[in-house]
């Protein structure tokens, strides 16, 4: 069966991932656009309850792919699993979130099947018959659309929050359920994980802030930090950062935001001397209003501000926290 | 390594709109260097010699002199303009066929490049090599029988793996502090041999690219952003007018 979109969704541990629900959305608008039928598939082991949770959502079949040795994750036995699966199914256009799992065996599948991932998709058109998919280069600054100059499977995966995950349409009934068991010869799976962990409790719950002052490398020096702590303070606020502060060591990993720090969605989101790198766009893209500060005035942070001022943060941000002290004053 | 254009230099597009003109400045990919130290510091930690590989004009060997002057004992650079087009596929590709007569036990990539962000080369590197691999990681240490890292999972979480050798890590910035070349470090790079490799050489190893980008574009904006601009001290107050009259966050 050919010309068939197929999403893989994620599972860690026997949960769904959530993200997996924006890629469905996605799956969903393609096959719009296309005509093509959208199936989903679930890989691991004891997952029958996923791919029944995900078969009340409007697609026309899903795959439970399963083998005891795909628990716990490894690259080398999802690549093998799917090699065998996808080189049966042979659908055109297969589908996945763009997490960190992914990152890790999507390359490798695709290269075993001779094929190619366009990566970390932000959208998608659908142009005279060709599709093509839309991706940000140069940390954000550019965007590209790209497109599949290979044989199926095309292998495409989406950025975190690039669909609307609750937007995906729920079926008319439960879609049908097939198991698959794939099998895994010994010694394919080189790599023997451990238990996923958590580094340290996490002292600051960041998703709970109304308004935050973020931090980027534009803050220069440590000693600037204090200089947004003060306007974090007068604001009422929690002080965040991007990831090079907190590589420094300049602010707490627990004050990340971004991909691999917390994802949080303020009233107010003061970026102060941050660029926009997409890994950091991604955690705080949901903010109501952004306000940014930065002197370079093409920053791809200012694609996604509601207010731009395009300045030094360090004539700015000294005033700036004597007026909101003054407007505090005066409302009190 | 790769060589990409600086964070803050401002980019134009191609007559094809394909791709960038060339007239940028360029720094070296900074996941890459994070790359490098790790490496630098697993010889000074196991002895071993560290090698450098980059691919791109002649304006890549750059990052090459850098990485030799900060203690990097040789280096390969595969050189034309060419491989600046290549999807990660054949760049993996190419770099494969440039080391078949190495014998590296560890082959250290940046997680992702500031340019594409393809976040792949590595892993298909290692696929090409018939070689394990883990992504994302934030530590290494030796073990009787290989090597054990620790991965970053997203929102905090970590994992320890334990794998065997050889292999290809793909590093996450932070991973340690970077150093600085030295003065006599920069003197000596300029001995340490450098191979060059032409296109010529691995042409036969890459085919043609799996994906192309139709168009490159600067991205439309979706949302409506109102510029503040003035004095600062003007700029201030107008903020704090929309912090308190707009968002009433004040």
């Amino acid at each position: 069966m050919s010309d068939t979109i197929l999403v893989i969704v994620e599972q860690r541990e026997s949960k769904l991932n959530r993200v997996s629900w924006e890629t469905i959305t996605a799956g969903q608008a393609i096959a719009t656009a296309t005509g093509w039928p959208l199936e989903a598939a679930v890989v691991g082991a004891n997952i029958a309850p996923i791919a029944a949770e995900v078969a009340t959502k409007k697609v026309a079949k899903v795959y439970a792919v399963e083998s005891p040795k795909l628990e716990p994750y490894t690259p080398d036995a999802f690549a093998a699993a799917l090699k065998q699966f996808l080189g049966v199914k042979q659908p055109k256009l297969v589908l996945m979130p763009h997490t960190y799992q992914v990152r890790d065996f999507v390359p490798k599948l695709a290269t075993a099947m001779g094929r190619t991932v366009i990566s970390d998709c932000i959208g998608f058109k659908h142009e005279n018959g060709k599709l093509v998919f839309t991706r940000q280069m140069f940390q954000g600054k550019l965007a590209a659309d790209v497109s599949f100059t290979s044989d199926a499977p095309w292998f495409a995966t989406f950025q975190n929050g690039a669909f609307r995950g609750d937007q995906a349409e729920v079926g008319s009934g439960p879609a049908p359920a097939e198991t698959v068991t794939v099998e895994i010869a010994d010694g394919v799976i080189r790599n023997r994980p451990q238990e996923v962990f958590k580094e340290a409790k996490q002292a600051v719950d960041l998703t709970q802030a109304e308004i935050i002052v973020s931090v980027g490398r534009g803050i220069k020096e440590q000693k600037n930090i204090e200089m947004a702590k003060r306007l974090a303070e007068a604001l009422g606020g929690e002080l965040a950062a991007s990831r090079p502060i907190c590589d420094s060591g300049w602010l707490p990993m627990d004050r990340q935001i971004g991909s691999s720090g917390q994802t949080v969605a303020p009233k107010l989101y003061l970026a102060l001397g941050i660029s926009g790198a997409i890994q950091h766009i991604v955690g705080m893209k949901g903010s109501r209003t952004i306000i940014a500060v930065n002197k370079d005035s093409e920053a791809p942070i200012f694609e996604i501000a509601d207010y731009a001022v395009v300045g030094n943060l360090f004539d700015i941000v000294p005033p700036l926290i004597e007026e909101v002290k003054k407007a505090k004053a005066a409302g009190s | 390594m790769k060589q990409v254009p600086q964070k803050d230099a401002p980019l134009k597009l191609s007559e094809s709109a394909t791709w960038i003109r060339e007239d940028v400045s360029y720094e070296v990919n900074e996941p890459d260097a994070f790359a490098l130290e790790e490496a630098l510091r697993q010889r000074e930690k196991h002895t071993g010699e560290v090698v450098v590989i980059t691919a791109g004009p002649a304006r890549a060997q750059q990052v090459l002199r850098e990485a030799l002057a900060k203690g990097a004992d040789r280096a390969i650079h595969l050189e034309d303009n060419a491989f600046v087009g290549l999807d990660a596929c054949n760049t993996a590709r190419a770099f494969a066929a440039a080391i078949k007569d190495e014998k590296f036990d560890l082959i250290f990539t940046g997680l992702q490049s500031d340019d594409y962000g393809y976040a792949q080369t590595g892993v298909v590197l290692a696929e090409l090599l018939g070689w394990p691999h883990a992504t994302i990681i934030m530590q290494i240490e030796k073990t009787d029988g290989g090597i054990k890292v620790k991965r970053e999972l997203e929102a905090g979480y970590f994992q320890f793996v334990e794998m065997p050798l050889p292999a290809v890590l793909t590093i996450q910035s932070g991973i340690n502090k970077l150093r600085y070349a030295t003065l006599i470090g920069i003197k000596q790079a300029k001995n340490k041999p450098l191979r060059k490799v032409a296109l010529a050489e691995v042409q036969s190893a890459i085919g043609e690219n799996l994906q192309k980008i139709e168009r490159l574009y600067v991205p439309q904006k979706t949302k409506k952003t109102e510029h503040i601009e003035g004095p600062p001290a003007e700029v201030a107050k107008r903020l704090v007018d929309k912090l308190r009259n707009e968002l009433r966050v004040l």
